[in-house]
């Protein structure tokens, strides 16, 4: 079964924020084995009450992201092979959440900063309108799809520094929505999500680290939309609307 | 000190040694201004001063002062094409080779003048 | 902590100085040349009103610059916010502000 691999020496984050620490596991090695494998393992052979969160297994679901070895990830779409430093594995919660327990953290203030940018569609017709064509190749749309394949599992949201340092801060991935919503023809509210995104927490307070395009799992470029917002709100401010 | 892995990349290490070049410069000031008001109320002991700054010590913390401000102006200026031009990838590394080539022409030619 | 205006305040403030400060280490490494002496940086700068503008302009927008960039760091660091955050960024502003003036003056006055 091990295919004469050593096994993996995994320790996993246990119990809440302040009161938890390290658990050390054994777990077998196989071949094309993800993180999300590992942690399985663990909670069907080791530790039943191990906690974490998964879904679809394939990438699409955004719920399995946790940190490992110091770097977010989204633990079905990563082997092991790919980030293991030597035989050492170490899995822990999300930063910049609230840890419930284990590996499971309370997504509240994440989507609840998604509301807070106006990441949401602002309908202006109704069924009785006839649908409006929207042409694939316009400029606004292209820049729209850059950055609509998000699947909100906060990989980006933890890799922020800003985030950490200032937890008003809206974040990458809901600024990255309010900006393909801005850039959305049929949004009825494009003034509306640049008001939201210019306050004490909005885009202007983002330094540019990077670290949410670089982590991101699905390749979109958060850092970029970002700064797309920062462009559009400093022209509104100019009297060139956008 | 151990650099955190999720910071282990260059736009962080670009954002760290702007903020501590910026907060180096911004503590610097106002002992700049202090020194330079010196002029007007004490000037004998800006000659003073300025008779210390020869010491190669003072030398070094000059070079060190001019290596802060180069850094912060050049990421800064990064940071402003960053967020201001909306160029493609490779329309930055053209740029980015542009301004390195120039700066480091213009360097050149510099220290043959002086 | 940063809104829109402070944002757009340290850009331009920013997008100034660039070339102010090109200026301002040509004219150093100008000046140092043969040694560095009070009487002869003053007899060059006393009573110029280009040199007023230079640095007055050079001294605006360093404190604006510094103020906001320090409210930043402080804010991320000591998880200082709201009055006593803006409070103490007005203070530093005004602090530098005074105290470039005063070397301005200092340097330039007739």
């Amino acid at each position: 079964m091990s295919d004469g691999l050593r096994d993996l020496e995994v320790t996993v984050w246990r119990g809440r924020e302040a009161a938890g620490s390290y658990q050390r596991f054994s777990v077998p090695r196989q071949e094309s084995q993800t993180v999300l494998d590992v942690i399985a393992w663990i909670q069907q052979n080791a530790d039943p009450t191990l906690s974490y969160r998964y879904a679809c297994r394939v990438g699409m679901c955004g719920s399995c992201a946790m940190t490992v070895n110091g770097k977010p990830r989204w633990t079905c779409r990563t082997h092991v092979s790919k980030v293991v430093k030597g035989d050492r594995l170490e899995v822990g919660p999300l930063r910049n959440l609230p840890v419930i327990k284990d590996l499971a953290v309370d997504m509240d203030p994440f989507f609840d900063k998604w509301v807070a940018a106006e990441g949401v569609f602002h309908p202006e017709k109704s069924r009785h309108d006839p649908i409006e064509p929207v042409r694939p190749t316009s400029e606004q749309r292209v820049v729209a799809d850059r950055g609509i394949e998000c699947i909100n599992c906060a990989v980006c949201y933890a890799s922020c520094d800003t985030v950490s340092g200032n937890p008003d801060y809206l974040g990458p991935a809901a600024l990255n929505r309010a900006w393909t919503l801005y850039n959305d023809q049929r949004d009825g509210d494009r003034r509306g999500i640049l008001d939201a995104v210019s306050g004490s927490g909005g885009c202007h307070n983002c330094h540019s680290q990077g670290s949410c395009t670089l982590y991101c799992p699905n390749e979109l470029d958060p850092l970029g939309s970002i700064a797309g917002l920062k462009r559009a709100t400093v022209r509104r401010a100019f009297g060139m609307e956008g | 000190m151990k650099i955190r892995p999720h910071r282990q990349h260059p736009l962080w290490f670009a954002f760290i040694l702007h903020r501590l070049s910026g907060l180096a410069l911004a503590l610097f000031l106002p002992l700049h201004f202090y020194v330079m008001a010196l002029a007007l109320n004490a000037p004998e002991k800006l000659d003073g001063f300025l008779h210390w700054a020869e010491a190669p010590l003072v030398k070094f913390a000059e070079f060190g002062l001019v290596f802060l401000l180069a850094v912060h102006i050049f990421g800064g200026l990064r940071l402003l094409a960053l967020e201001l031009l909306p160029w493609s990838g490779r329309q930055k590394t053209l740029a980015a080779t542009a301004v390195s080539l120039s700066f480091l022409l213009s360097v050149g030619f510099f220290l043959r003048a002086i | 902590m940063l809104t829109l205006r402070l944002y757009m305040l340290q850009r331009l403030s920013a997008l100034v100085m660039a070339p102010l400060t090109l200026g301002h280490i040509a004219t150093m490494i100008y000046a140092i040349q043969g040694g560095l002496s009070a009487e002869e940086i003053l007899s060059r700068t006393r009573g110029s009103v280009v040199w007023m503008l230079f640095y007055g302009s050079f001294v605006v927008a360093v404190s604006l610059h510094a103020a906001i960039g320090l409210r930043v760091i402080i804010a991320e660091t000591f998880a200082m916010r709201g009055r006593r955050l803006d409070a103490l960024t007005l203070t530093i502003g005004l602090v530098l502000l005074v105290m470039g003036m005063r070397a301005v003056y200092a340097v330039t006055a007739p």
